[in-house]
């Protein structure tokens, strides 16, 4: 937990957010409305007899009282699909529309990449794509069982992705669910903060600017990219967010999801952001009794 | 030309239309989905179908140029190149809520025992071959996935990543 005390200047109610960090996970589900709709998945579970409370933000979004959630009938048809709560955030502000292109450019193990896919209806295509092979077959298998058919997976490094293989130039909407320091997710890996030290953090901070300015250049004049993290440190969100704006052509916009959470920093540790950056959004455990997410929505703008 | 295995090529419309030796064709492909299962092939008809690997057969509904060198393209659904062709339990679980033949339907335990790859007896008056497996939830009748029958045997074609113990 000590590496997180660096954070006590930045978060509100900072001895409720250690308390929560400390408290296991519960066990969440997405409802894969690629297979079956909200309801159908609901009375599935009713009559497996597994108890669940649907996320007020997020009616796909459910709470199982169950420590196996991959060994229920709606799992084995590829109904529900195990998701953390707020790891379904940055796919909803992506907004993904019907018969649009949109990239996944971290796409692996695959959920948030269907998740792109059911809002979209299965229709349109998605490209989810990931730089690490071993990771990519835990990706098709899940998009398979998931029944994903707009879905391709390519292999490569997404800080120079080419778009060669595809028949169009540019996406409509990209999401960048960056590789990051993981702080976010200690409630699930209690250990995640055994290897943490600032050049970690500075190291991986350098991938993830080179993977959201590409991820701004394949995307259209007026199209969306999404930029999230699942941990705390600024220098893999603000500052990252900060060198887009420096680098490329995008704005932030307003995000809207219901959940409570704190704006983006403008000031850390002496260090300045732009005013803008209020508007990307800062989820802590505590808040909404969850694991901890960063998230910006940026409009391309030429 | 041969099949190329690295790569995604779209099926031809109609064997007629065929270049790569063995290679089946979308009309041939809906064919066997109508004849044998009684799918409607007028479901599939925003979905392209292609080869990659010997005999893989996906299905796609995005956008993509052939010939395709990338990880995957939807989903695999069918393997040709062999006598009887076998669709995939995926497959089966997305799309075979469509079908009206060849379905059979399992109580309980032996849905059970067909999640966890078990075989089991089974009388099957239908026809013997590849079946897909399906069982009632909440009201619903949900394709499990791919069967085997031949002989009074019902055999689970899940496969293993697939499988689950189940209550």
């Amino acid at each position: 937990m000590e590496p997180l005390e660096r954070y006590r200047p930045i978060i509100d109610e900072f001895d409720a957010f250690l308390e929560a960090c400390r408290r296991p996970l519960g066990t969440a589900v997405r409802i894969n409305t690629i297979k079956t709709s909200v309801e159908r998945a609901l009375s599935a579970l009713d009559q497996e007899g597994v108890a669940y409370e649907q996320a007020d933000w997020n009616p796909r979004v459910v709470r199982l009282e169950t420590d196996s959630p991959g060994s229920t009938w709606t799992s084995f048809h590829g109904l529900t699909h195990g998701q953390e709560e707020v790891s379904a955030v940055p796919p909803v502000v992506l907004n993904p529309q019907p018969g649009e292109r949109v990239w996944d450019c971290c796409g692996a193990p695959g959920g948030k990449a269907t998740q792109l896919s059911a809002l979209m209806d299965d229709t349109g295509t998605v490209v989810a794509n990931d730089s690490n092979l071993g990771r990519i077959s835990a990706l098709r298998f899940n998009a398979e069982r998931l029944g994903a058919t707009s879905l391709a997976v390519t292999n490569q490094d997404a800080r120079n992705y080419s778009m060669k293989p595809f028949s169009f130039d540019a996406f409509d909407r990209t999401l960048v669910d960056a590789p990051c320091s993981c702080e976010g997710t200690i409630r699930k890996n209690p250990d995640t903060l055994e290897e943490w030290s600032e050049d970690h953090i500075a190291s991986v901070s350098g991938i993830q600017k080179g993977i959201l300015r590409r991820a701004i250049q394949a995307t259209r004049e007026g199209g969306t990219v999404v930029y999230s993290t699942c941990t705390f440190a600024p220098e893999e969100n603000e500052a990252v967010v900060q060198h887009a704006l420096e680098a490329e052509e995008c704005r932030l916009r307003e995000i809207d999801i219901g959940l409570e959470c704190s704006p983006g920093l403008t000031e850390f540790e002496g260090q300045r952001f732009d005013e803008e950056l209020t508007n990307a959004i800062r989820i802590y455990p505590h808040q909404n009794d969850t694991g901890g997410f960063f998230v910006a929505k940026l409009e391309v703008t030429a | 030309m041969s099949n190329d295995g690295q790569q995604f090529d779209r099926l031809p419309q109609t064997p007629a239309e065929r270049t790569i030796e063995g290679r089946a064709s979308r009309e041939e492909v809906l064919t066997y989905f109508e004849d044998r299962f009684g799918i409607p092939p007028e479901i599939f008809e925003d979905y392209t179908f292609w080869e990659k690997g010997a005999g893989k057969i996906w299905i796609y509904a995005g956008e993509a140029p052939t010939p395709l060198a990338i990880e995957a393209l939807g989903m695999t659904c069918l393997r040709t190149r062999q006598e009887h062709w076998k669709p995939t339990t995926d497959f089966a679980q997305r799309f075979g809520t469509e079908a009206s033949r060849c379905v059979i339907d399992l109580e309980h335990e032996g849905a059970r025992r067909f999640a966890a790859g078990e075989d089991q007896d089974l009388e099957w008056d239908g026809d013997w071959g590849y079946l897909i497996a399906a069982h009632e939830l909440a009201g619903e009748r949900y394709p499990l996935g791919i069967g085997l029958y031949v002989h009074g045997e019902l055999r689970s074609m899940v496969p293993k990543g697939r499988q689950r113990k189940l209550q």
